[in-house]
């Protein structure tokens, strides 16, 4: 708030006082009437401006670059992995402790901190403020705050590559007692430095989800009700509400099992002989830490798909030019689906020897969650219907997200079910199965996400013969590698194993798939590099992207400048007279209207029940 | 006026009736009738009531195993609660007195609080060091491992609340401050500080109690 404002109010308030001589005490006004400009804080200098910045569109595109590069690695991680498994007689570099310890940081690299990051770090502060009308997030300096602790949660996680014994193997569910009992790799180091990483993250992304959640309900631009934002905002939103929820879920696990693995208590250690000698540990239930684990754990496969169906949303609306099939019907389906999912995370543990009732309640719930997902993907498909479809890069990577999840989500139906998981559970049917439906499907999104939104952030566009090679080689690579996985997964092939040994349930053919699997992810991770490329070169030598180049309706292209500078928008914030999907609205010369355009302008358009 | 519906009311909005056309066009952008600082404290305080049900939940699946071990609790505990209660009393009286505008009664009240907060701190820290010299060490029993933890994320939040003391008192003291900040911000570390009285209750009483 400005000073002249705060003046204005101060004001105001002592006139009411002179007039109503029965008040006896000023009290604050609850509402700030209008919306008053925010108080920004111009950069100065290049360290402002670059590193210690406060405006959420640099932070958002910082939160990406990290995501991003920590991605890498935990990719090329998944690369030795991968040749291991394929060829174990030619690569000899990897022992079984180094492959666990990939597997961990695989996992939790790409669950927490790419996909968790990108997601509401990255795309979040970029598109929020733009997208609902406001200047910046509310907090801004909290806001960079929350950058610099995730980065720092980040430097942690690297660093336990380089302490003694490495980082942790424990499997990125890091289930006690076996993730601080030594014959863990990294049983010493790696588990605390990771859970201190974890804490850390969650204290900063804490601080960003309350900047993301007040200025969505909150700071909104006049005339933008929560029923006209873009479904982009209510996946973020939904998603950031959920994780300021299951969050502190993890953050209790993490503190209590640091203090096991520190300073010698038993929150979670059972009382356990090792070496034929007894340890100091007694007591404690291993059990809890995965109750803890996964309340955290499956609102987390939320977290990160609630964003991805908003913005793929948004992208169909977009390039089919229609507006979204059943607008209300996607939000209450968002909002279903993140408040049942917190009702569903025992359905991880079906094999932790639990009553069957219990098992029988979340094999329940899980399957009734598949109702609202259900709706979207058939909203998706009907907003598709009759459109007038642009095939370029975001619609491409929208198509093979909705084929992808409709896949991983189907196979998420037989994994609910405790009678079909039991055997199932722990083999590569599993990995088949989370790795399309919340690795590749919002990945896909991302890639999307990113073809649309770079005009935008650059004023480019990507290269469009790259970003073709990229989408059919990530999209059918990604089906090579997974599809095969199910069929291992199915003649019992166990997860999370260094090589297969001379099992003789396991065919050869096996080896083969293996080895075929490795070749296609390597393949795949390629084409990431091409993209990598693509991203860095477009920025200069990109072809020139005019104003609003998809001609699209929400906010963020309708900024004064392209790229929008700090501040977003001129020197009005635009008011907002309709929803994000006025496409080919019957009677108007366009074929789209923006969400900023009064009614005025546009007198022959009819309005359509939504 | 639109500010005021339930959360199932906006989601049942029908945005395509010319009524709900006219009365969304004027819409505010604002969904509840807080401030941006006040909804930001709120939703910390329910972040933070998360946190602890979870403890607690930990804590009470632990308490019933064999081995559990209760915990002495010296009278001291009780002082410190005391201390605590009155510490959240005078953040009451600052709020009351800053509504009023006498700024510097509310001066006193802040000054009160910080030496009633450092001392509830101190206290805390002596019923650590009577509960070593006992032999209750950290890790000697898991209903010891509690009652540090606890503790310990207790006095962690009241730090982080008089972090946010500290610039109150700072702004009010040397700085020149506008009225409406200042009566906004210690209205909000007010009820902050009630909060952290309230899970102080529930802690304590949870382990007086097991």
């Amino acid at each position: 708030m400005s000073e002249d404002y705060n003046k204005f109010k101060l004001e105001a308030k002592s006139s009411e006082m002179l007039n109503d001589e029965n008040t006896s005490s000023i009290k604050i006004q609850d509402t700030e009437s209008e919306v008053p400009e925010q108080d920004l804080y111009h950069p100065k200098s290049f360290i402002t401006k670059w590193i210690f910045c406060q405006d959420a569109k640099v932070i958002g595109i910082q939160y990406s670059i990290t995501a991003i590069a920590i991605g890498l690695v935990a990719l090329v991680l998944s690369w030795l992995m991968r040749l291991q498994l394929g060829f174990p007689e030619t690569f000899s570099y990897l022992t079984p402790a180094g492959y666990y310890q990939f597997v961990t940081m695989h996992g939790m690299i790409m669950v927490v901190y790419l996909l968790t990051a990108l997601f509401l770090g990255g795309f979040g502060n970029f598109l929020i403020p733009l997208m609902v009308g406001a200047r910046d997030m509310v907090f801004p300096y909290v806001n960079m705050i929350s950058y610099w602790m995730y980065f720092i949660a980040v430097i942690v996680l690297v660093s336990s590559f380089f302490v003694p014994g490495g980082p942790t193997g424990a499997g990125w569910t890091l289930y006690p007692p076996q993730a601080i009992t030594s014959g863990t790799p990294g049983s010493n180091g790696g588990i605390a430095l990771m859970l201190i990483s974890l804490s850390l993250f969650v204290i900063g992304f804490t601080m960003g989800g309350l900047n993301y959640i007040v200025t969505i309900l909150q700071g909104r631009t006049r005339g933008m009700t929560l029923m006209r934002m873009p479904l982009t905002i209510w996946g973020i939103f939904t998603a950031t509400v959920l994780a300021m929820l299951a969050f502190p879920a993890l953050i209790v696990a993490c503190i209590m099992m640091t203090l096991d693995s520190l300073l010698g208590t038993s929150f979670f250690m059972p009382s356990m002989v090792q070496m034929g000698e007894h340890l100091k540990y007694g007591g404690g239930s291993p059990i809890l830490f995965q109750h803890l684990f996964w309340f955290f754990g499956h609102p987390e496969v939320y977290i990160v798909a609630l964003p991805a169906f908003g913005i793929v949303s948004d992208l169909i609306s977009v390039h089919a030019r229609k507006n979204i099939f059943g607008y209300r019907m996607m939000v209450w389906a968002i909002v279903i689906i993140g408040a049942l999912s917190f009702f569903v995370w025992a359905h991880h543990m079906y094999v932790s020897g639990m009553n069957p009732w219990f098992g029988f309640f979340f094999a329940t719930t899980t399957l009734i969650i598949a109702v609202p997902t259900a709706i979207k993907v058939y909203n998706w498909v009907l907003t598709l219907w009759r459109g007038n479809i642009r095939l370029n890069i975001p619609m491409l990577f929208s198509l093979a997200f909705i084929i992808t999840f409709v896949n991983g989500g189907i196979t998420g139906l037989f994994l609910g079910n405790v009678i079909v998981d039991v055997p199932l559970s722990d083999t590569y049917f599993v990995v088949a199965h989370f790795h399309m439906v919340m690795g590749i499907a919002p990945i896909l999104v991302i890639f999307g996400g990113i073809y649309h939104w770079y005009p935008l952030i650059t004023g480019r566009f990507l290269h469009e013969g790259m970003g073709k090679f990229h989408f059919w080689v990530s999209f059918l690579g990604s089906y090579a590698i997974y599809f095969p996985m199910h069929y291992l997964g199915f003649i019992g092939v166990p997860r999370r194993y260094y090589e297969m040994y001379n099992s003789p349930y396991i065919p050869t053919s096996a080896q083969g798939l293996n080895a075929f699997i490795t070749v296609a992810a390597l393949i795949v991770g390629f084409a990431q590099l091409v993209f990598l490329y693509n991203i860095i070169s477009s920025i200069r030598l990109g072809k020139i992207a005019e104003k609003n180049p998809w001609q699209a309706c929400s906010l963020e292209w309708q900024t004064e400048y392209v790229p929008p500078r700090h501040g977003n928008f001129g020197k009005k914030l635009p008011i907002v007279y309709r929803w994000a999907y006025d496409f080919s609205v019957p009677g108007a010369k366009q074929d789209y209207i923006p969400q900023n355009v009064p009614p005025s302008e546009v007198p022959e358009a009819r309005t359509e029940k939504t | 006026m639109n500010n005021r519906r339930s959360f199932f009311q906006l989601l049942s909005e029908k945005p395509w009736e010319q009524s709900q056309i006219t009365e969304d066009n004027n819409h505010n952008g604002k969904t509840l009738n807080l401030t941006k600082a006040n909804l930001g404290v709120r939703s910390i305080i329910t972040v933070n009531c998360i946190f602890f049900s979870l403890f607690i939940v930990a804590y009470a699946d632990r308490m019933f195993i064999h081995d559990w071990q209760t915990i002495p609790k010296p009278l001291l505990l009780w002082l410190n609660t005391f201390v605590l209660f009155l510490s959240s009393i005078f953040f009451h009286k600052a709020k009351v007195y800053s509504d009023l505008q006498e700024f510097q009664k509310v001066k006193i009240s802040l000054s009160v609080i910080g030496f009633l907060s450092a001392l509830f701190i101190v206290g805390q820290l002596i019923v650590w060091k009577k509960l070593m010299n006992l032999g209750y060490f950290f890790n000697s029993n898991i209903a010891n491992s509690y009652f540090y933890l606890f503790t310990t994320l207790h006095v962690m939040h009241l730090l982080g609340g008089l972090f946010f003391w500290k610039n109150i008192t700072f702004k009010i003291f040397y700085k020149n401050y506008t009225m409406l900040n200042i009566q906004s911000s210690i209205k909000l570390c007010a009820m902050y500080w009630h909060f952290l009285f309230l899970v102080w209750l529930v802690l304590f009483g949870l382990m007086l109690n097991s």
